[in-house]
C-alpha cells in the first residue's frame, strides 16, 4: 500500500502485512462496509426517484422522450446569431437559446473583469475622491438584488423616445426605445475568411514568441517579434480580404415603417442584462481584485519603488502578477454567477436557454426534458468555466521548487 | 337482514362491475371532500376572468367558474381555494395534483388532451386572437403590421398563432416575449413596441383596466384564431370531470331556461319538467353523479346563470355577448340535455 517516497527509516521496512480478518474490529472491513451502506442507500434513492417520476408519468399519461427537439418550434425568437424562423426545429431554438446565453455570458464576463479591475485599484487610489467613488459604487451596486437592478435598466431603456423621436447622437447612430442601431459592414465569405486568417495569423505569432524565447535562452539574444506580428495580424488577413475581392458595403440604419431597417441593432433586452449584470458583477470583482493587491506584502512595494519605477510600473510590473495568484481563484466563482445570474433574463425578455426552454416546455409538455436540458446546458458551461480557470491558476500558480 | 344486503350488495357487484368501478374511483372527488375545498388555478390577475379585487375576493368568469364546482360537491360556492398561475406554470400546477382543475383563459387544443394527460371540460368563452396599438400609429389592418415589433406572453399558443400569422402574410416581425403580465403590458405602453397581441378579451380587460386613457389604444379588427377558453382537468378522472362539464353546463341550460339567482327558489315549484329535472325536484341525476341532488340548485342559487355570470363580470369591460350568447339567440352556447 504505502510506497517509501522519503528517507524515514519507519518506511524503509515494509509494515507487516495483516490478512483481512472478516471482524467487524478490523477498521478496513468497517470502512468498506459503511462505504457500501451509503452507496447503496444514495443509488436506491435515485433509483426510487427516477422510478417514482416514470410510474407517476405514465398513470397522467404524460409522454416522455426527446422526440419532440425534431418537430416545429414555431416560436418566435427576437435575437438570434444563427439564422432562425419560426419553422425551424425545437432543437435549432434550443442552440440559439446557448448561444445568447454565451453571448451575453461571455461578453458580460470581459466587461466585467475590466470595469472591476478598474474599481479595485481605484478603490486604492491615494486621491481621496477615486477611491471614495469607488467605495460608494462597490456598496450601492453589490448590495442591491440583480433583478431590481436589471429591472431599473430595462425600464430606464425603455423610456427612451420611439423609433420616429430617435435620439441621434452622431452619424448614423440611432438611440431609441427599440435600441441602440448602428452601421454595419454587409458580411460576406471574404470577411469571414480575413477572420479565420487572423486567427490562424495569431496562433502563428503566438508560436513563434515561444520559439523566439527558447531561442533567447539559448543565445541571450532575442530575435526581434514584432515585424512577423505585423505581417501575421494584420497582412495576413489584409492579404485574404484583398484577394477575394474587398468587397466593402456599409449596411446603414434607414428609419422605414414602424423601425429601422439595416445596419446592427443592440436591443433594450441584451443591452439591460449586460448592464445589470457587468455592472453588479464588476462590484464583486472589484473588491477580489483590491484583496489580491493588498494581500501582496508591502515590502514589495517598497522593493520596486528602490528600484525606480514609478507608481503605475510599480503596481503593473510587480504588484499584480502576484495578485493575480490570489484574485483568480474567486474571479472563477465570478464568472460562474455571471453565467447563472444569466437566466434572469427571463424577467426582462431576453430569450436564453432558460426563457426559450421554457416556453419549449410550455408547448410540449416535456417539463423534466426540458429542465434537464437547461441542467446540462449550465452544467457544460459552468464545467468549462472552472476547468479553464484552474488550468490558468495552475499555470500562473508561483512555482515552488 | 345485514346478511342479505350483503348478498345483494355481492350480486350487484358481479352484475355490474364497470359500473361500480366508475362509481368509486375519483381520486380527485375523494381529496376534494378530504380537504373542504376545491383548489382552483386561476390567473394571476386578468380582470373580468380572475382577478382579487379591493377586498381580496376573486372576482370575473372563471372565478365564478371554480365557485359552481364547489357549490356542486359541497353546496357552498365559497369552498375554494384559488391559487394564482402563470402561463408557464400553470400545466404542471395541474398535472403535479397542486391544483384540482384549471380555470384559468387556456384554450382547447387536440395537443394539450393528447400530449400533457389533460382533458377539457367545456367551453365558458370563446375567444381569438386580436392586436392591439396605440391610435398614433394610424395602423388599421393587422395586414399593416410588416416589420412590427411586437409584445407577446411566451409559452401560450398566441406565441405560435402570431408567427403563423406573419408567416401565411409574408410579413416580418421582432418578438418582444416577456412572462409576467405586468411587464409585457409595461413594455407596450412604453413603446417598446408597437403592437400587443392576446386574446381578445384579454386585450379588452387591458384596455378597460387603462381608465381614462383607454382611448389611446385600438384593437385591430382581424381575428386570426380561434381560441376556445375553458375548465381544465387531469385525464383518468371521469367522475370529476363530469362534475366540472356539467357545472358549466347547468348554468347554460338554466339561462335558456329563465332560471336566476333571483328566482330559483319559486322555479323549484315549476311544473316544466326540464327545470324539475334540473333543480332536482325530479330524475335523481345528482345521486347519479355522486352528489346532492340539489347541485345545479346550490349552483344557480349561489353563483347564478351564465348570464348572470357574464353580466357579473364581463359587461362592465364593454365587451359584447357576440358568439358567447345562447344558441337560441345566434350564439355558440349550448347545453345537452339535462336528464
Amino acid at each position: 500500500m504505502q510506497t517509501p517516497t522519503t528517507t524515514d527509516p519507519r518506511f524503509l521496512r515494509a509494515p507487516p502485512r495483516r490478512g483481512i480478518a472478516l471482524s467487524w474490529r478490523d477498521p478496513t472491513v468497517r470502512a468498506v462496509f459503511w462505504q457500501v451502506v451509503i452507496l447503496g442507500l444514495v443509488g436506491l434513492g435515485i433509483w426510487w426517484l427516477v422510478d417514482n417520476t416514470m410510474r407517476n408519468l405514465e398513470v397522467r399519461k404524460i409522454a416522455t422522450g426527446f422526440g419532440f427537439l425534431e418537430r416545429e418550434a414555431g416560436l418566435p425568437i427576437g435575437e438570434s446569431l444563427i439564422p432562425y424562423s419560426p419553422a425551424d426545429t425545437y432543437f435549432r431554438a434550443l442552440t440559439v437559446g446557448v448561444l445568447n446565453t454565451l453571448r451575453v455570458a461571455i461578453i458580460g464576463a470581459v466587461l466585467a473583469t475590466i470595469l472591476g479591475t478598474v474599481i479595485g485599484i481605484a478603490r486604492l487610489s491615494r486621491n481621496w475622491l477615486v477611491a471614495k467613488c469607488a467605495a460608494v459604487y462597490v456598496e450601492v451596486l453589490r448590495d442591491l438584488p440583480l433583478l431590481l437592478q436589471l429591472l431599473f435598466w430595462y425600464a430606464l431603456l425603455q423610456g427612451l423616445p420611439g423609433p420616429r423621436q430617435a435620439l441621434n447622437p452622431f452619424g448614423s447612430v440611432y438611440l431609441s426605445n427599440r435600441g441602440i442601431k448602428f452601421p454595419w459592414i454587409e458580411w460576406q465569405e471574404a470577411h469571414t475568411a480575413a477572420l479565420i486568417a487572423l486567427v490562424v495569423g495569431a496562433i502563428v505569432t503566438w508560436g513563434l514568441s515561444r520559439l523566439f524565447t527558447a531561442r533567447q535562452m539559448a543565445t541571450g539574444v532575442r530575435p526581434r517579434l514584432w515585424p512577423w506580428a505585423i505581417v501575421l495580424l494584420v497582412g495576413l488577413p489584409l492579404g485574404v480580404w484583398w484577394a477575394m475581392g474587398a468587397p466593402f458595403t456599409v449596411d446603414r440604419p434607414v428609419l422605414r415603417g414602424f423601425n429601422f431597417r439595416g445596419g446592427g441593432t443592440i436591443t433594450p433586452e441584451f443591452a439591460a442584462l449586460l448592464f445589470g449584470l457587468v455592472l453588479y458583477t464588476a462590484a464583486f470583482i472589484a473588491e477580489i481584485v483590491r484583496a489580491g493587491i493588498l494581500a501582496v506584502h508591502q515590502g514589495q512595494w517598497e522593493a520596486a519603488a528602490a528600484l525606480g519605477l514609478s507608481r503605475g510600473q510599480q503596481l503593473r510590473l510587480v504588484i499584480l502578477p502576484q495578485a493575480l495568484r490570489v484574485i483568480i481563484p474567486p474571479m472563477t466563482s465570478q464568472y460562474l454567477n455571471i453565467t447563472k445570474n444569466s437566466s434572469l433574463a427571463v424577467a426582462i425578455g431576453y430569450q436564453d436557454i432558460v426563457s426559450i426552454a421554457n416556453t419549449t416546455i410550455n408547448q410540449t409538455g416535456q417539463a423534466i426534458e426540458g429542465i434537464a436540458i437547461i441542467m446540462m446546458v449550465y452544467l457544460t458551461i459552468s464545467l468549462s468555466i472552472s476547468l479553464f480557470m484552474n488550468w490558468y491558476n495552475a499555470r500562473i500558480a508561483l512555482k515552488e521548487r | 337482514m345485514h346478511t342479505a344486503m350483503r348478498a345483494g350488495a355481492l350480486a350487484l357487484a358481479i352484475a355490474l362491475p364497470a359500473a361500480e368501478a366508475v362509481a368509486q374511483q375519483s381520486p380527485t372527488l375523494d381529496a376534494i371532500r378530504a380537504r373542504g375545498q376545491v383548489v382552483c388555478g386561476v390567473t394571476t390577475g386578468v380582470a373580468g376572468f380572475s382577478n382579487p379585487d379591493s377586498q381580496g375576493v376573486w372576482r370575473g368568469l372563471d372565478a365564478d367558474g371554480c365557485r359552481t364546482v364547489a357549490a356542486a360537491i359541497f353546496g357552498d360556492a365559497n369552498r375554494v381555494r384559488f391559487v394564482p398561475t402563470t402561463s408557464q406554470n400553470r400545466f404542471p400546477a395541474l398535472q403535479s395534483g397542486e391544483v384540482d382543475l384549471l380555470y384559468r383563459n387556456t384554450t382547447w387544443t387536440l395537443g394539450r388532451e393528447a400530449f400533457l394527460g389533460f382533458q377539457f371540460a367545456g367551453i365558458n368563452f370563446y375567444d381569438g386572437q386580436a392586436f392591439m396599438v396605440k391610435r398614433a400609429l394610424g395602423v388599421t389592418s393587422a395586414k399593416q403590421l410588416d416589420g412590427a415589433t411586437v409584445c407577446v406572453q411566451p409559452g401560450t399558443t398566441t406565441e405560435l398563432n402570431l408567427a403563423d400569422f406573419f408567416r401565411t402574410n409574408r410579413m416580418s416581425f421582432r418578438p418582444v416575449v416577456i412572462e409576467s403580465l405586468e411587464e409585457i403590458r409595461a413594455a407596450f405602453i412604453s413603446g417598446r413596441c408597437d403592437v400587443y397581441t392576446s386574446d381578445a378579451s384579454a386585450l379588452a380587460s387591458f384596455r378597460f383596466t387603462q381608465g381614462p386613457n383607454a382611448e389611446q389604444y385600438v384593437m385591430l379588427p382581424e381575428i386570426i384564431s380561434k381560441e376556445p377558453l375553458g375548465p381544465v382537468v387531469r385525464k383518468g378522472d371521469q367522475r370529476f370531470f363530469d362534475i366540472v362539464r356539467w357545472s358549466l353546463f347547468a348554468q347554460i341550460a338554466a339561462e335558456e331556461l329563465g332560471v336566476t339567482s333571483a328566482n330559483v327558489d319559486q322555479m323549484l315549484t315549476s311544473q316544466v319538467p326540464d327545470i324539475q329535472r334540473l333543480l332536482g325536484v325530479t330524475g335523481g341525476i345528482g345521486q347519479m353523479m355522486g352528489l346532492d341532488n340539489r347541485w345545479a340548485y346550490n349552483i344557480i342559487k349561489q353563483v347564478g346563470n351564465f348570464g348572470e355570470m357574464w353580466e357579473r363580470n364581463i359587461t362592465p369591460m364593454g365587451v359584447p355577448r357576440g358568439i358567447n350568447a345562447l344558441w337560441t339567440q345566434g350564439g355558440l352556447m349550448y347545453a345537452p340535455p339535462i336528464r
